[in-house]
Order: C-alpha cells, then structure tokens, then sequence
C-alpha cells in the first residue's frame, strides 16, 4: 500500500520519500486509534522502506507536533478496568506502541522529525525516533509527565539518553520544564532551526540530499551509530506500569480531565 | 541593558502585536491572560515569542502564578 488515509494520521510514499503525516484535532493526542494506524503504518512501511531512502514525520496542524498521550484515553481506562486491571491493559497498550516506536527507530532508510509548536510528552518521544529533527523556530518541546506523577512511557527517557548527555536529560525530566529551539539546538537535540512554517520544506531538502547516498551503506552506518535500547525500554514500561497504579496519579488525571482550561495538558 | 520600563514596553508592544489588541488597551498592571484573550497555549506562544524577543530563557516554573506584565517584565528583566 502506497498510500492512506486515517482519522488521526495519512501516509503516501513516491519517488523514494515516505512522507507520515499526523491530523488528529486537537493537537494530535496519541490515543488506542493513533496506535492502530501507527500499527498499519509500520506494517505498510517494512516492505515499503526496502526502496524509500526517507520518511518525514510531520504534523498538519497549525498548532504544532503532537501533544503526548491522549490522557483522558488514560483515565477513562481507569475508570473502565479499576485500578487492578488499568496495570495489566496498560502494559500491554505500551507495548504495543513501544512496537511501533521501536520499528520507526530502526527503519533501514533516515528518519526525518519535521516538528513545530507544540511538541511534548508523546509527541516528543515520536520525534525522539526519528534519526534528525529539523524544528520551525515556534517549536517547543517539554516532557511534563513528572506533573501527573509519572514519567514519559513511548520511550522518552532511553531516547533522549542515548543522543543527549545524562545531566540534559534530568535537566528536562526532572523540572518538567519547557524549552526553545534555541536551547534544543544548543544541547544537539535539533539539528536544524528555520523560520516558521519552513519545517517540512526543509526537511524535503534534506530527503532529497538523503536520496544521493547509497541506501544501503546509509542504512549500514544508521544501524552502526543508533543502537537498540531494549533493556533500558523495558525498564520504562516496568516503572510506568507500577506508577500508574498509584492513587496520586489517578487522582492528578482525574484533576486533568475535569479541567475547564483550553489545553490543560500545558504548562 | 535596557531598564525595566523600556523591558515593560516591549512586553506590551509584543503582546498586542502578536495578538492583535490594541496597543492602548494594555496596561502594565492586567491580567495578560484576560486582556490578550488567551488560552494556556496561546501563553505558551507568547513565551516563546518573549526568549525569542529578549534572548533569554523563562523555565516555567519561574512564570507560575505570573499573571500581569509588570511581574512578567520583572522575570525577565532579572535575566537580561
């Protein structure tokens, strides 16, 4: 399959460049249906990256990239199973996106993040398995789980650990802070900054300055310089699993979810 | 360095131009959020657009509980 067209996400693939776009309003929440048809697009992207050389993961919304989980998808989980059963069905909700997460990472063909305005949480995280990051200079990027009594679960923290130094990574994850694409080029996160709204042409250019390599040996160097982080992804969904049975937490989505602000899940 | 009151201007020259109130409807004492009209995103925007601005960083949690632009000058201002 070439191309598709889903409620939260499409995707189209010609002249060698897979180009993933997400549009699910309001501002791209990750829910169980973004997971099922990010599990059709791996699906369709295994045979199709034997002859890409780039995917683009971009955003068509105005309001920026992706802002995370969709939690309120989370609460009603817990209302739905009780808090016994929430531990079991979100382990494997995590697992199956962990899946995902894990195949984008290592694709055999160079990954393109092309992100602008809001880029948190999940969100982050998608863009943190892409192999470069190219950032409209409104971007912004936060992990804010640590508010909820939580920490990032698609495998934010391995991610970022494994591309930015240790201290960078408390730093962000510990004051759940948000940051600029001047810091984030400062401490290596982005590779390139343009003006606004110039994200996804730019990453076109780069795409197409991808395609002169031999895929081949871009994809032999990918995998030499990108190593896998199982161990350390497992650890993730453990520690998650156990957090989100914890009444704090229960109670702090609960708190998200009965808010009346626009977009509650911002600093 | 720029005092706290051409700081203060600029906030409020920013402010209206970017959400497009008018400039004498702005006071150093309003509540930013009720006098721009702005949700937590649109705040979110605005920050950025204030580093961009200034050259500075403003983590978050120095601007909770900031909500007139006098005090939001003044965080500012203490990183210029």
């Amino acid at each position: 399959m070439n191309e598709f067209r889903g409620q939260t996400l499409s995707w189209d693939f010609k002249d060698g460049l897979i180009e993933l776009a997400l549009h699910r309003q309001p501002l791209n929440e990750i829910s169980s249906l973004t997971v099922e048809e990010l599990e059709k697009f791996i699906a369709a992207a295994e045979p199709i990256s034997r002859e890409a050389h780039a995917l683009i993961l971009y955003s068509t919304l105005k309001s920026g990239f992706c802002a995370g989980a969709d939690l309120r998808e989370l609460y009603h989980w817990i209302e739905q199973y009780g808090q016994a059963e929430v531990t079991k069905h979100t382990r494997e909700y995590l697992q199956r996106i962990h899946s995902v997460m894990n195949t984008l990472d290592a694709l055999p063909l160079t990954t393109i993040a092309a992100v602008h305005g809001v880029t948190f949480g999940g969100g982050f995280e998608l863009a943190l398995t892409c192999d470069l990051i190219v950032a409209d200079k409104w971007a912004r990027f936060c992990f804010p789980e640590l508010r909820l009594g939580l920490i990032p679960g698609f495998g934010g923290i391995p991610r970022l650990k494994r591309d930015l130094g240790n201290a960078v990574v408390r730093d962000l994850l510990l004051t759940g802070r948000s940051f600029n694409t001047t810091k984030a080029q400062q401490i290596g996160l982005v590779s390139h900054v343009v003006g606004e709204g110039e994200a996804l042409r730019a990453a076109r250019s780069m795409a197409a300055q991808v395609a002169k390599f031999d895929r081949n040996t871009a994809a032999e160097a990918k995998r030499f310089i990108k190593p896998a982080l199982l161990d350390e992804l497992q650890k993730e969904i453990d520690i998650f699993c156990e957090l989100i049975a914890r009444p704090a937490v229960q109670a702090g989505l609960k708190k998200f979810v009965e808010s009346t602000a626009a977009q509650p899940y911002l600093p | 360095m720029p005092t706290a009151e051409k700081t203060l201007d600029e906030i409020l020259d920013l402010a209206a131009a970017h959400f497009k109130v008018p400039r004498e409807r702005l006071s150093p004492d309003d509540d930013f959020f009720k006098a721009l009209g702005i949700d937590s995103l649109q705040t979110l925007d605005l920050l950025t657009k204030l580093e961009h601005h200034f050259r500075v960083e403003l983590p978050d949690y120095e601007l909770q509980g900031v909500t007139d632009f006098r005090t939001l000058a003044g965080k500012i201002q203490a990183r210029l």
